[in-house]
Parts: structure tokens; C-alpha cells; sequence
């Protein structure tokens, strides 16, 4: 039975409403509908999306990680201690990826080993991260030297590096969501978490595997912040939790397990959100504004998902008998 | 020739109260042991204690002549033990295909990805096996309660395993769909592999089964070949005493009171031009194929779907609204999968019961819930429904499968409804029990109630019903008052009409 219009039309929603972003700010300002601009947006998205698809494959197993803005921010901390020592940037560019990892085990941990409610466990170490950040940090701006910069400022094939990195952990997330055991299995346990139990698959290392992945996302997506950035400020990577969760929702993740893709969907919410942010910046909207244009986005995301949700039930209803 | 499977001793409590008291039985290879007993008897635990899904006390286990001792699903699964599980344990979100091959996805050339193409393929073969004509990379919340319970028994043979347990395997499956897995599990049996059944339905056990264990309270109480029992000793077996007649004696009809009416009721390619009258105090059945749209018809009553044609009228008002103003209109409920519509399973027996009609045990001023009055109406429906083992505190989802079903039935017939809609009410329940049900709706249809039983097992309707109607293709193909009651016209009249041209 092919699909009807309207829900194709729904379930592409958050591309038409990325669409129609595009198309009000193009009318409203001259700048805003260039190559350069589209190619500023996307560096800038760069960083969220790679965060973001780390956090929709925790969002898969019903769990959410809130502790990717403090590990970018630690990461970050001693990477750029690193590299103003005169250490190269390879060695930067691995601990950092190092500590993500080494903050999602942590995670990793404290929800399948000791079985803590994911919300709590990430609360904790965002907080406990912040802290060591700040304390890494001295809770001083940090300069980095200009070799940093290399990764936002070279762009091989016309593209920043940042835009190449974070298209490539994109597709890569989705591969393996999609064409794994491994990815399966995931949409399994977010699913019915007693039933993936019953079923045999080793349910405590994929929830650890999923906060080690968000984590080494949380790490990569620092690094690339930071090359944008240039310095390590006392608030380096704050609310990335909050966009990465607005975008895959946006995306149509569902919060409670068992559904949602990286790509196109995630990708489209991050895009989506930083489009937005963007093209507020250039009509010069009143910056207070922006959360209630925020909140506006989140409702109107999961608004459209359930409206999806409840056509797709009535309309993708089995059919009984033949109708002349 | 070793046993395929052997359990010796096997203990079990639960927080101190003794399920399995030294269970000892054994399945040869290439032979089908029934496993039967009242709900709560301990089958279910016992198998998941051979499948590793629960840890026994005491006692010990062999497989094929080895030690085993199974500390996960996992461990059984690689000794060759295939388990179909009572409460369906297949993933929605995920498709038909992907559920069949979720530990075993095929891959080609050792590459991590999965050969989707194979893994389609092959599930389509297994779906043919067991009679299902869906696709195969279709996903799973889309099908039927039956559907999915032959792609849980597909799931099992695809396993390749030596021993295949099967938990009340048939529950939501019509006769067609049951006689198929019948001759399935013959072929296997031919094949060598060992299979324990549990069912409800003796007499299917007794057909298919070369020997028997029943289990009362945790212990066996009786085993044999099964050409060695009858339907009635088994029973007697069961329940430790007799057992009368199932079905309740025949009701003289109730007066000829419309109470709900529904006309030419339509929803394209679901239903088409359905007419019927439930009248006051009426047993009406609804009989029909897997597929047949009963399930469909019972909730756009509900209110759970919609229909873009026809009406449904309450004494004479129409009806409309979702559920929440149905049932304050007085209809209820039963739906036909207990694990995703009738429970919630973390919660207590006791607040499961209550939870439709908890406004009426409060008390004034302040409406607050009166403890006492909720505990005195957990215990008069527990008794009702012959709940009688289970504490009212325990978590739904550790009764047993039969026990939770009754605590659905408890929980609308806390306070009588005007018009009572069952779908596959009898689902899982024992046959002492089962009695007791269906005198309780003849008792309830007796005040006045209207009940509309959906049922695929014409022998309940038969012996239950004032008068049945037959659907097919999502219409009304036969009404049959009692004294029509024919097995081989209700039969015909269920069949699919084929449409020429
Ligand atoms: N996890 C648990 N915690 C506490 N009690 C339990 C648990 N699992 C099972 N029980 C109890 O053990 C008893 C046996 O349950 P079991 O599921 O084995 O019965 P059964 O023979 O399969 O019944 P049915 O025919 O209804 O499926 C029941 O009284 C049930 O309440
Ligand atoms: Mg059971």
C-alpha cells in the first residue's frame, strides 16, 4: 500500500520546516540566502550534530545523557592546557576524544553496572564535570595558540573540515544503527527492555556502549567547538545537552525508546535549530526572544510527532476486507 | 538413549512462598511431553527455569546426557533449547524478519553488516512454514495478537534447537492456524527434537503429546503415555477433585429490550454496512477467522477507533467519544492482548482491579479513597473471579499468565456494566476457572447486563451463548439463535467468500 500524502507530508515535517525557515529569513535578510552564510551555518552545526547523534543513540534505550556539555568542557580544558605546553595537535585531538570516552564509561557505569536512572546518573556528572572543568580551567578564559584554529579554517573541497567530520560521524551513526546487529539490538532493548532480556542479548553492554558512544561524540564535537572557538571559556559546551536533545527530538526521536534515525532525522533538527539561531542573529531579532522562540520549536516538534503518530496508526490500519 | 531434557527436584520459592515443590520430569528426543496444570500451577516458572530465565533453589538439570545449568536466556538458547514465551515477547518497532533473526542475523563474508536481503528471504520461508501470509520485512506492531504468536513460533523453529518449549503457543490462534502448528510440531517430532507443550485446551494436548506431567501446587500429580488419560481425568487431576459440567446450564432468554444497537456501521477496508442488536441481558457471541475483523468491530464500540459511517446507540442515545465517556456510559472492555492494553504490570493486583471504578470507593467530604471499602471489593472480586492465591499487593506481572486475566475481568466487573464487550475473554485461563467465568457472565447477564463475546473457539460460544453472529471480511455473515447452533454452518458461514473476477 503506498504511503498516503499526508502523512509523507507529516513525516517530512521537520524538513519542510527547515524549508520554510530558510525561505523567511532569505526574505527578510539580503545576506542570509549565500553560499557563504549556508556554509557558516553548517560549521557552526557541525559540533551539535556530532553531539546529537551520540545522544540519539542514547535516547534509543530510553535513556538520555546530560553530561556531553561538561566532558566537551574538561576535554577541552586539558586539551588546550596540552597545547599551549607546545604539545601537537594530534595528542590534543586524541585526549580529548580520550576523555569522553572516559566520561561516558563513567556513565556507562553508574547505569548498567549500578543500575542508576540515566537522568540521575548524567545529572551527577555534569556536575561533578563542571566542577573538574573548572578546576582544570582555574575558571579563566584559555587562548589557544593558532595552530588550534587549523581544523575550523581548512576546508578541503570547497566545505569546512568540521562540516566533512560531522557528515561522515552521521553517516557512520546511521550505519550502524541500520545495518547492524548492534543497531538492531538497540531498537530492541529501547523497545521492551525485558523482553530484549528475555531474548538473550547482552542488555547491560549495549546500555554501556551507548553512553561510551555519546561520550566519545561529546569529546569529537568538543574538539570541533574548540577549533571554532579558539578559547576555552568558564562556559565551554553549555546547553549542548539541551540542543542535542532538542535536536533529535525535533528529528522525531521519541523519548521513550525504540524509535528514531540519525540520518536524515537528527541531522535535520540540528540544522534546523541552528538555521533558526542564525537567521534570528541576522534580522537582528531581541536576543530574549530566542528561548520563547526555542520553546515554540520544541512544541511545535512534538506536536507534529504525535500528529504523525496518530495518523500513521488510522491510516496504515490493516486491511480487512476489499472495498469496491 | 539419553533423555533430551531432564529436570530433577526442581525447587522454587518467591519471597519465601513455595511455587515449584520437586519437580522431576523427562523428554526422549523426537517426542511431545504435555505440561499441564491450574493457573499458577508452576508450568511457566518450571520452563523458565529450564530456559534460563529464573534460577532454581534446588534440584538439577540435563540436556542431551550433559549437566546444564543455565544462568541467562543466552546460555539455553546456545544448548539448543528454543523457547516460545506465553506473554509475546516480540519487538514492534522492529520487522517481521529482523524479530526472527535477532540473535542469529545473517551477515555475508564475515562483515559486521547484516545481509538484509538473506535475512528476508529466510524469514519468508519459516513464515510459510508456520502459515502466515504477511511480509516479511512488515513491521510486528502491525499484526494481530495471532499473527504475532506464529511469528513467536517461527521464531523458536528457526532457532534450529533440539528442544522447543512451547507456552500456550495457541491462545490467539483460530482453528485453522491451530491445526497447522499441530502437524508443524509432528514434523518436527519426526525431525528428533524434544518439545514440551503447555496448553489449556486438553484436548489438543491430548492429541498431539506421546506422554503427560500435571502439575497442582508445585508438584507433579500425575504422569503418564497419553493415551492413558481423558479430558476428565486430567481435569480431576488439575483440581484434585471432579469436576462438573464446564459450561453453565442453558438460560432461559432475556426480554426482547434493545440495549445497544448498532447500524450499518462502516470503515473503509475494515468494516462494511455492520448491523446488530444486543439486547438487555443478552449472551452474544461473536465468532469469526483470525482476521475477520471482531477485534476491529469491538473497538470502534469502544470508541478506541473511529468508523466514518453508521452509529451506535445506548438505550435508544447515541454513543460517541472516546473510552473515557463510553465507559462512564456503562460499557467495558476486555481487550485481547492483556500485556499491552489490560495491565499495569508494575502495579499491585489490589490498584489494578480498582482503577476503573476507584471513584466510586471514595469517601465524602474530601473523596478520598476508602481503604477498607477497597479492600473488601478486591477480596469479593478475587474470590468471583477465583483469584483466591494471590496477594493483593503482589505486582500484576508476577501472576501467572491465567491469574492476570482474571484480574482484568475483576477489574470491570468491579461494578456491573450495561453492555460488557470480551475479547478472547478465556484466553489462558484453566478449565475450572473458566467454568466459574462463564457462570459469573450468565449471573451478570442475568441483572441485565448485554455481553458481546468475541471468541475464536466455537465451543465457548456454543455452549455460552443465546446467539451467535458469524463475521467475514469485515461483515456480518450469519446470525445463528441457539437452537441453530450447527458446528459445520457456523463453520461455513466464517469462511471467506471468494470474489470472482
Ligand atoms: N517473579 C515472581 N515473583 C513472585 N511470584 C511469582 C513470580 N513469578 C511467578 N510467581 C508465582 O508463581 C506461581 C506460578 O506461576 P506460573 O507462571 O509458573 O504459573 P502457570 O502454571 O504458568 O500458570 P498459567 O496457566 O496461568 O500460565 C504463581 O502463583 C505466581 O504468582
Ligand atoms: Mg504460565
Amino acid at each position: 500500500m503506498p504511503r498516503p500524502l499526508a502523512l509523507r507530508l507529516l513525516e517530512a515535517a521537520p524538513l519542510l520546516l527547515f524549508l520554510a525557515v530558510i525561505l523567511l529569513f532569505g526574505t527578510q535578510s539580503a545576506g542570509f540566502l549565500t553560499a557563504a552564510n549556508a556554509a557558516q551555518i553548517l560549521a557552526q552545526a557541525a559540533p551539535t550534530v556530532i553531539v546529537a547523534v551520540g545522544m540519539t543513540f542514547v535516547l534509543l534505550t530510553a535513556g538520555v545523557d546530560l553530561s556531553v556539555g561538561a566532558l566537551m568542557f574538561i576535554g577541552a580544558g586539558v586539551a588546550g592546557h596540552l597545547a599551549i605546553a607546545g604539545y601537537p595537535l594530534p595528542v590534543s585531538i586524541a585526549v580529548m576524544v580520550a576523555i569522553g570516552v572516559a566520561g561516558g564509561g563513567v556513565n556507562a557505569l553508574l547505569v548498567s553496572r549500578f543500575g542508576l536512572v540515566p537522568f540521575v546518573a548524567t545529572l551527577a556528572t555534569l556536575y561533578i564535570g563542571r566542577g573538574l572543568g573548572r578546576w582544570i580551567t582555574e575558571t579563566r578564559a584559555m587562548n589557544l595558540p593558532e595552530s588550534f584554529l587549523v581544523i575550523g579554517a581548512s576546508e578541503p573541497l570547497g566545505l569546512p573540515l568540521p562540516v566533512w567530520a560531522a557528515a561522515a560521524v552521521a553517516v557512520a551513526g546511521q550505519c550502524v544503527l541500520s545495518t547492524t546487529p548492534f543497531g538492531r539490538y538497540l531498537y530492541a532493548l529501547g523497545a521492551d527492555p525485558e523482553g530484549a532480556r528475555k531474548a538473550g542479548l547482552p542488555t547491560r553492554r549495549l546500555i554501556a556502549a551507548v553512553y561510551v558512544i555519546s561520550g566519545a561524540c561529546a569529546g569529537l564535537g568538543g574538539l570541533l567547538a574548540l577549533a571554532r572557538l579558539g578559547a576555552v571559556s568558564p562556559r565551554f559546551g553549555e546547553f549542548y545537552e539541551f540542543d542535542a536533545i532538542t535536536a533529535s527530538v525535533l528529528g522525531g526521536t521519541s523519548l521513550y525508546g525504540g524509535r528514531g534515525r540519525v540520518l536524515p532525522d537528527t541531522v535535520v533538527g540540528a540544522l534546523l535549530i541552528k538555521t533558526i539561531f542564525s537567521g534570528l542573529v541576522s534580522v537582528q531579532a531581541d536576543p530574549y526572544l530566542y528561548p520563547l522562540i526555542t520553546a515554540t520549536i520544541i512544541f511545535l516538534a512534538v506536536a507534529v510527532d504525535s500528529a504523525r503518530s496518530r495518523l500513521a496508526a488510522r491510516l496504515t490500519r490493516r486491511v480487512i476486507r476489499v472495498d469496491a | 538413549m539419553n533423555a533430551a531434557v531432564a529436570m530433577a527436584g526442581i525447587q522454587k520459592a518467591f519471597g519465601g512462598v513455595p511455587v515449584l515443590r520437586g519437580i522431576t520430569l523427562e523428554v526422549a528426543p523426537g517426542s511431545i511431553l504435555g505440561l499441564v496444570g491450574e493457573n499458577g500451577a508452576g508450568k511457566s516458572t518450571l520452563m523458565n527455569i529450564l530456559g534460563g530465565n529464573v534460577q532454581p533453589d534446588a534440584g538439577s538439570i540435563s540436556v542431551g546426557g550433559q549437566p546444564f545449568s543455565p544462568r541467562t536466556p543466552a546460555d539455553a538458547r546456545t544448548a539448543g533449547i528454543a523457547f516460545v514465551h506465553q506473554e509475546l515477547t516480540l519487538f514492534g518497532n522492529l520487522t517481521i524478519a529482523e524479530n526472527l533473526h535477532l540473535t542469529r542475523f545473517p551477515r555475508r563474508w564475515g562483515l559486521p553488516w547484516i545481509d538484509r536481503r538473506a535475512s528476508v528471504r529466510q524469514a519468508a520461508d519459516l513464515l510459510a512454514r508456520v502459515g502466515l501470509s504477511q511480509r516479511a520485512d512488515m513491521l510486528v506492531e502491525r499484526l494481530t495478537a495471532g499473527e504475532r504468536q506464529l511469528v513467536e513460533i517461527a521464531r523458536a523453529i528457526g532457532a534450529q534447537a533440539r528442544v522447543l518449549i512451547l507456552d500456550e503457543p495457541t491462545t490467539s490462534l483460530g482453528a485453522v492456524e491451530r491445526g497447522r502448528l499441530l502437524s508443524l510440531l509432528r514434523e518436527l517430532q519426526d525431525a528428533g527434537l524434544a518439545i514440551i507443550f503447555i496448553s489449556h485446551e486438553l484436548s489438543e494436548v491430548l492429541q498431539i503429546c506421546d506422554s503427560v506431567v500435571v502439575l497442582r501446587d508445585g508438584q507433579v500429580a500425575g504422569t503418564g503415555s497419553a493415551s492413558t488419560f481423558s479430558v476428565q481425568s486430567l481435569v480431576a487431576l488439575m483440581v484434585g477433585r471432579e469436576v462438573r459440567q464446564l459450561y453453565p446450564p442453558v438460560r432461559a432468554p432475556g426480554n426482547q429490550e434493545p440495549l445497544l444497537e448498532v447500524r450499518r456501521l462502516g470503515e473503509p477496508s475494515v468494516a462494511h454496512e455492520i448491523s446488530l442488536t444486543l439486547h438487555r441481558g443478552e449472551m452474544l457471541g461473536v465468532f469469526g477467522l483470525m482476521g475477520a475483523g471482531r477485534s476491529e468491530l469491538a473497538r470502534m464500540l469502544f470508541g478506541l477507533d473511529r468508523h466514518t459511517s453508521g452509529d451506535v446507540l445506548l438505550e435508544g442515545r447515541p454513543l460517541s467519544g472516546g473510552p473515557a465517556q463510553r465507559i462512564r456510559r456503562g460499557l467495558a472492555f476486555v481487550t485481547e492482548d492483556r500485556r499491552q492494553d489490560g495491565l499495569c504490570l508494575e502495579a499491585p493486583v489490589a490498584d489494578n482491579m480498582t482503577l476503573v471504578h476507584l471513584a466510586a470507593l471514595t469517601r465524602t467530604p474530601l473523596r478520598l479513597i476508602d481503604r477498607a471499602a477497597l479492600r473488601a471489593e478486591v477480596a469479593r472480586m478475587s474470590t468471583d473471579v477465583r483469584l483466591t492465591r494471590a496477594a493483593p499487593h503482589l505486582p500484576a506481572g508476577r501472576l501467572s499468565g491465567g491469574n492476570q486475566q482474571k484480574v482484568i475481568l475483576a477489574k470491570w466487573l468491579l461494578r456491573p456494566p450495561r453492555v460488557l464487550i470480551l475479547d478472547e475473554p478465556t484466553r489462558g485461563i484453566d478449565v475450572g476457572a473458566r467454568g466459574e467465568i462463564y457462570e459469573l457472565l450468565h449471573r451478570l447477564a442475568d441483572t441485565g447486563t448485554g455481553v458481546l463475546v468475541i471468541s475464536s473457539e466455537l465451543e465457548e460460544l456454543t455452549g455460552i451463548c443465546d446467539r451467535i453472529l458469524v463475521m467475514r471480511q469485515g461483515e456480518i455473515g450469519g446470525e445463528f439463535p441457539r437452537d441453530r447452533f450447527v458446528r459445520e454452518d457456523l463453520l461455513r458461514a466464517a469462511l471467506p467468500v471468494r470474489v470472482s473476477g
